[in-house]
Formats: C-alpha cells, structure tokens, sequence
C-alpha cells in the first residue's frame, strides 16, 4: 500500500515538469530541436558518467560507505536536528551582516576631507576581514575570547562563531553595497539634493533603495556562502550538522552522514536561490504593470 | 543693488580644474522674468544653473535670491533649494518611485507636508499639466516628453520661486519637444520667474523677456529677443546665430 502511494505521489510531481517539456517541444520547429538536442545530450552525458562509476572498481565499496540507506535512515534524525543549529547561526549572522555591512559601505561613500577617518576605518576593515581565512577568524575569536575569561562576556562557542561570521561576511557584504551605491548615477543625487532634500534623505529614500535592489542576486550569494560556512562553527565544538555528521561517521566508518548532512544544506540554499529570482521577478512586473504607454 | 529683483548675480566664476568656464557673470533677473541663456555647448550654460541651484560651489562671486545672498559661507543649501527648483536635460526622474512618489517625495521631507496633502497637491499640478492617468505609473514606461512633464511638476511641487531649466528638451524625440514647450510657456503666462538655457531659439524668442548669449564664461550680449535674432550687435552673437539658421536649414 505505501508503495502504491510512493510511486503515485512520484508521477505528480514529475508530471507538470513533463508537460511543460513537451510544450517546449511542440511549440515550434527550431525551439523543438533545440530542446531535443539538449534533452538527448544531457541524457547521453549522464549514462555515459552513470556507466562509468557504477562499473569503476572501488564502486561497490564507495556505494557502501557513502550512499548506504540504512546508516541514512539512521542519521537522519540526529543530524537534521544539528542542522537547526546552522539555521540559527545563519539566520542570526544575516539579521547583524545587512545593516552592518549596510553602514561600513554608508562610511566609506561619504565625501570630502572630514570624512577621510571614518572612510579608512571602513577600508582597513574591509581590507583586513576579507584577508583573513574565515576559519582563523572562528577559531582565534572562539578560542581566544572565552579564554579571556571576563565576567559577563559569553563563552559559547555559538557566540563566538557567529560574531566572526559576522565580521567577516560584513566585510564582503559591505563591498557589494558598495557596488551597487556607486553604480547609482550621480545625477540622481543632484535631482534628490536640488529639490532641497538633506544628504541623508537623499541616500535613504533615492540612492539607497535603487543600490539595493541591483544588488540582491549578490547578495544572495554571499549569504548562500555565508550558509555553507556556519559548518565552520562546528571546528569550535558546536554541535551543528557538520559536526553530528563527523561524530556518526567517527563512531561507524561509514561517511552517508556526510552524505545526509550536504543534502540539509543544498535543501536551503536552493530554495534561497528561487526566493531571490522571484523578488526580482516581482520587482520588474510591479514597474511593468503600470507600463501603458500612451 | 535693485533690491526688487528675484535674482542677482555678481561677478560669478567657476573654473573645473584649469578649465575656466564661468569667467565672471552678471545678471539681474526681475520678478516674472524669463531669462534665455543661450550659446554654444560649453558655454558654461549649464554650469551656471548648476551654481545658481548650489550644485557646484562657485569660486568667486555673489548670488543674491530675493534679497538673500545664497553664495555666503554657512548658509543653509537645503533651504536655498527648496525655493528654486531646476530641470535637467536627462529628467532625472526617480526610477523605483511611481510618478505619484517622485511628485511627492519632496514636499513630504523637505517641507514636512502630510502624505495625503502633498498627493491631493501633486495630483492638482499633474492633472493641470495632462498628466492625470499617469499617477501611478513608473518613469521606465513614459515617453520622454512625460517624464519631462513629471519632471517639471516635481520641481513645481516644491513651490519655488524661481525655476531653471537646463536644456529640457535637448534630449527628447523632435515630436515630444513641443509638448514640453508648451508646458513653459503656461508657467511663464503664469507669471513664474525663470531661467532657461536653451537651444530652440524660435521658442526663446517667443517665451524670452530677455534673452542673454553666452560666449567663453561671460554673458557677451543681452536684450530683448526681437533686438538679439534681428540685430545682434557683436560679432560673436551673429556667428553663433548664423550658425544655428544654417544648421536648421539642413
């Protein structure tokens, strides 16, 4: 019974994909061949790799020790747990990086002579945090900082991973803001300055908004980075899923935990890609709604 | 001093680097005035709008508007502005704000209006200007000659005692040009004290109360239009006007 339904739910999912596919395929003589053409490589390419691995000498033991389904089943639980972990971190470090990084690019876009030390500080920082390999950012702060032993000065490892994420991701961040900041023409800010706006109503309402929005899909992608790295945390103890997955393979000698642990992350990353094409995709319907030229 | 014109100006020089392009200017413009710059490209035209908007800061020299000296060290820029408005050739209309928005955004921050009081405002100004089904929609999907329209509004919104207009049609299609022309001349039956740097010169001389040629950063001759195009005294002004007939004859 369960089989049956398993494999019911499977054709409705792979069923609208299908359909459109064939849509492709019949909505014109040169669109159809080029679909065809692509379909029949791609396929081709995938066999030829299939054939080749699954008849590759050491595939039986990788097979094994890497796509084995009951140490899946098995580690499932443990280390998607684990993985709220790397949710918590990531969600956190992103809430700090975006107006962080937002007034470091602010700092160094300022003008003129008066500004010159706040516009080095925000250089030095960049310069500095995007020098310095991330895991030595984690393991000095999450080592040094709790041995310090200051009262009132946290000791979790979370902690302190997610202040160096921070730092370092403001950094990188920090620059693509900047980016989009300066790819704003001048000319907006003269329109803004010249109806009697302050410098910074001008950044706010003008110049900001438009800089954010050609800087998402960047963005975006430091933060499925930013994702990849809370693992980084787990060199400091933390029990996130990258850490879980370690402690199983560790106990086993079976690495599916690995296996189980990358398919949690990919799991958010994609979703976190769509998400983004979508905001774009709003974004230029809602300028086009309204498009009547008349 | 005359200590009832709207703007004065006195011995004004900019310079870009060694580039000297405003070599001492003078002008005084009455109330109700429309004032055609005109001349050559990099003539300084645009520059000096830009100084008269406190856009460049002026090397040397003194612009008084309305008996207030607006070149004077520690003066407020933002208030300066809010009481002239300019219009540039490229619109510079915000592209993420509908028409609503750009219309609105300064009275709203600059003056402090209500939302609801500055939109009733702005739709007053947009319908009088034939722009009422243009309320909500975004720049990127108006002609040029709309957005030069809104463009116009959005500076008229602010109430502004003086305009400058840079050029507001240098950049727009032949067709869309006299839409916009004719938006100016209304503001100007209206009575609003303008300046304007131009290139139409048969719209200068219809519209123009005084119309000023600019030659190598100084105002070489000034008059009104009908002297200026049919008796120009200097030299320089007949070639430069030669040159615009011929080029319009091709």
């Amino acid at each position: 019974m369960a089989v049956e339904g398993d494999r019911r739910a499977d054709t409705e999912v792979t069923e609208p994909r299908r359909s459109r596919i064939l849509g492709a395929l019949s909505s014109g003589g040169d669109g159809r061949r080029a679909v065809a053409v692509a379909l029949l490589s791609t396929l081709v390419f995938l066999i030829v790799v299939g054939v080749v691995v699954t008849h590759s000498p050491g595939w039986h033991e990788v097979r094994q020790t890497f796509f084995d389904w009951p140490y899946f089943k098995a580690s499932f639980p443990e280390i998607a747990r684990a993985f709220l972990l790397n949710c918590k971190i990531f969600s956190i470090s992103e809430c700090l990086i975006l107006p962080f990084a937002l007034l470091l690019a602010v700092l160094r876009s300022l003008p003129g002579p008066v500004f010159f030390p706040l516009r080095a500080l925000a250089i030095v920082y960049a310069d500095f945090f995007r020098g310095v390999p991330t895991i030595l950012v984690i393991a000095i702060l999450g080592f040094g900082a709790p041995a310090l032993q200051v009262s009132g000065v946290p000791t979790s490892t979370t902690f302190w991973g997610i202040v160096a994420l921070v730092l370092v991701y403001s950094a990188y961040v920090s620059e693509v803001y900047r980016a989009g900041i300066e790819s704003v023409h001048p000319s907006q800010e003269a329109a803004a300055r010249s109806l009697g706006l302050t410098r910074g109503q001008t950044l706010r309402k003008v110049i900001l908004p438009q800089a954010v929005r050609r800087v998402i899909p960047p963005l975006l992608n430091d933060f499925i980075g930013l994702q990849k790295d809370t693992a980084l945390v787990g060199t400091l103890g933390a029990i996130e899923a990258f850490q879980q997955a370690s402690i199983d393979t560790n106990a086993t000698f079976n690495y599916t935990p690995y296996l189980v642990a990358a398919l949690l992350f990919v799991a958010i990353t994609i979703p976190l890609a769509r998400f983004t094409d979508w905001l774009i995709a709003r974004d230029r319907r809602r300028r086009q709604a309204h498009g009547a030229f008349a | 001093m005359n200590a009832s014109a709207a703007l004065e100006i006195e011995g004004l020089r900019k310079s870009f680097g060694k580039n000297l392009v405003l070599d001492g200017i003078d002008l005084s413009v009455g109330e109700h005035e429309v004032i055609c710059l005109i001349g050559a490209s990099g003539s300084g035209k645009s520059t000096l709008l830009r100084c008269l908007n406190l856009l460049e800061p002026v090397d040397a020299g003194r612009i008084v508007v309305a008996g207030e000296e607006i070149t004077r060290r520690g003066v407020d820029v933002n208030r300066v502005r809010r009481q002239i408005g300019i219009v540039f050739q490229a619109f510079n209309l915000f592209p993420h704000m509908s028409v609503l928005e750009n219309v609105t955004l300064a009275p709203r921050l600059a003056l402090g209006r209500r939302r609801g009081e500055a939109e009733e405002q702005a739709r007053v100004l947009l319908d009088r200007f034939g722009l009422s089904d243009k309320v909500e929609a975004y720049p990127d999907h108006l002609s040029g000659g709309q957005q030069q329209r809104v463009a116009i509004v959005r500076a008229l919104a602010m109430q502004p005692r003086l305009m400058l207009l840079d050029e507001v049609t240098s950049a727009l299609d032949p067709e869309l040009v006299a839409e916009v022309l004719d938006v100016i001349g209304e503001l100007a039956a209206g009575g609003m004290t303008m300046v304007i740097a131009t290139h139409e010169m048969g719209f200068a001389r219809d519209i123009g109360t005084r119309v000023c040629f600019l030659d190598d950063g100084v105002i070489l001759e000034q008059g009104p239009p009908e002297q200026m195009f049919n008796s120009p005294r200097e030299l320089r002004t007949q070639q430069f006007l030669q040159r615009i007939v011929s080029a319009h004859r091709h």
